[in-house]
């Protein structure tokens, strides 16, 4: 009999194993990690000893919930880590273990991949000592280091502060917390972020003992460079005061997340623009149906809500699931599930306002700056194209190869959007979405393939 | 030099191995990227300008850190443990 698949094994995977496991169906969970929790609750190798609470802060116990739940689960269900999804296509996923290729049918398959740091590129940002925002989070959790010994952290989002605190709080030095989003944005925002008072709390937190601890906390403070010969010496930001110079060996920024969508693409799932995201989403219902009937969508792959959100939906798409192949599911829970989840979609939408996304980075950026890290395309060559009379961005792709690198497009795509949509006059909505193609990330050499 | 700061769980049982062929020593549990980049400034060379690289994303996908290994097996530094006695070799990257 072909299996019910799971892919990811952070908050919304790991809830909808759990999920199916409780009406008995038995899923092949499968998860790139080695432990499974995702990125946000990414669990310490085994031979850590930090407990939850500093790993975690407000956030232990339910970091401790979702792993022990895998913990508990991972003897019951088919659990597969260190398991890559590279392709998708005609009812079964090809996947990659230890070497070994193989392909694995699917009867239903539930899409948890998660999301990676949204990046908008600045001279420099290739520079050792310079990562993303969500990368100086994994260092600390995940290895118990700081991305340097003077550190600035810059963009903006919620991760933003939250990482400032993490590592001040950790004893890193923090020299300052650069947020291009002006305070007036985030002061407006306040209603809509009323609707989660206690993660609003915890935002407001974060900031204020930043501030208590002398950390600089600069808002409307946009970062134009990193500089540097073999690795980060400075950045260079402005305000509405000025243009100011820092001198720091490391640099973490990004503006927000981005979900991963190519297993979606892949399996032929409907996209649309979704102009909250700023990004083309695979559709899904309330439920986390998508457009093909076999495949269901949960967690941040399918729009940035956060952890909380990616557990219920985790959920909720199981439910769904469950009901689809006619297993009788609890008749009141899917309502309170998708209440919950409407408030946190409230909450999202004043967090959009209060970390607006940058509107002039794309005029604003030189045609020097690398755009793509892995093959060194630059702003003026994704330029040149599009005054050649290219808009579409899959044709730019493929005069300028921007987004055709090893990374396919995770680390420059959203910015090469921005650029040709601003070059080109025309809404980043209209310029085509990145399509996806396998394998989704590189495949070695010399792979065995499984009869 | 070194690009990371350890600031917690250093009491952990040292690892050896070797990086471009000098002695080196990391902690049990360190990823490759870890135990690389807490004794050097770099993971490789940009295929393009060889200019040097130290990985970014951490989580797999930006496809930065990768290094080779004695065996020839080409591996995302980001998410490799490090093992005792692994060669770990940098590429020079390459210039157009």
């Amino acid at each position: 009999m072909k299996a019910v698949v799971i892919i990811g094994a952070g908050p919304a995977g790991i809830r909808s194993a759990q999920t199916l496991m409780a009406h008995g169906v038995r899923p092949v969970l499968l998860d790139e990690a080695a432990r499974g929790g995702g990125q946000i609750y990414r669990r310490q190798p085994e031979n850590f000893k930090r407990s939850a609470v500093k790993l975690y802060g407000f956030e232990a116990r339910k970091a401790s919930g979702l792993h022990q739940t895998i913990d508990a689960l991972r003897g019951q269900l088919d659990y597969r880590p260190e398991t890559l999804v590279w392709n998708a296509e005609d009812g079964a996923l090809d996947t990659l273990h230890e070497g070994r290729a193989a392909r694995l049918e699917f009867s239903r398959v539930i899409v948890a991949t998660g999301a990676t740091d949204r990046i908008l590129p600045v001279s420099g940002w290739t520079l050792p000592g310079v990562y993303s925002l969500g990368a100086a989070q994994i260092a600390l959790k995940f290895q118990g280091c700081a991305i340097g010994e003077r550190v600035a952290l810059c963009g903006s989002g919620p991760l933003l502060y939250l990482v400032a605190y993490q590592y001040a709080k950790a004893g890193a030095r923090v020299v300052a917390v650069l947020d291009s989003s002006p305070f007036s944005a985030q002061a407006r925002a306040l209603p809509g972020l009323l609707s989660q008072p206690a993660t609003l709390a915890k935002g407001i937190y974060y900031r204020s003992w930043l501030t208590a601890h002398g950390i600089p906390v600069h808002q409307g403070a946009t970062l134009k460079r990193v500089n540097g010969e073999q690795r980060v010496q400075s950045v260079e930001w402005s305000n509405a005061k000025g243009e100011h110079r820092l001198d720091c060996d490391a640099v973490a920024f990004a503006h927000g997340l981005r979900s991963e969508t190519q297993l979606a693409d892949l399996l032929g799932c409907e996209f649309a623009w979704n102009p909250l995201n700023r990004a083309w989403l695979p559709q899904r219902d309330h439920a986390g149906r998508s457009s093909v009937a076999e495949v269901y969508l949960a967690g941040d792959g399918a729009g940035i809500m956060g952890a909380d959100a990616a557990e219920m939906a985790g959920e909720r798409a199981a439910l769904a699931l469950l009901e689809d192949i006619g297993y009788l599911i609890p008749p009141q829970r899917p309502d309170s599930l998708e209440r919950s989840l409407q408030r946190i979609s409230e909450f999202r939408n004043g967090l959009e306002r209060a970390f607006a996304f940058p509107e002039h980075w794309a005029s604003e950026t030189a045609d020097e700056v690398v755009v793509c890290r892995c093959e060194e395309v630059l702003a003026g060559d994704i330029r040149k194209v599009v005054r050649e009379g290219h808009w579409e961005i899959n044709r730019v792709k493929a005069h300028c190869r921007i987004g055709m690198g090893r990374c396919q497009g995770r680390m420059c795509g959203a910015a090469a959007a921005e650029i040709i949509a601003c070059e080109s006059r025309r809404p980043v909505s209209e310029i085509g979405r990145l399509r996806a193609q396998a394998p989704i990330k590189p495949l070695p050499f010399g792979l065995e393939v499984e009869p | 030099m070194a690009v990371l700061k350890r600031l917690a769980e250093g009491d952990r049982p040292a690892v050896e191995f070797t990086l471009d062929g000098e002695p080196a020593s990391g902690l049990l549990g360190d990823t490759l990227l870890t135990a690389v980049l807490t004794c050097s400034e770099h993971l490789r060379g940009s295929d393009f300008s060889a200019e040097p690289r130290a990985g970014f994303c951490l989580m797999g996908a930006c496809q930065d850190c990768w290094v080779r290994l004695g065996d020839g097996r080409r591996v995302r530094a980001c998410s490799t443990l490090l093992e005792a006695g692994q060669q770990i070799s940098r590429e020079p990257g390459r210039t157009l």
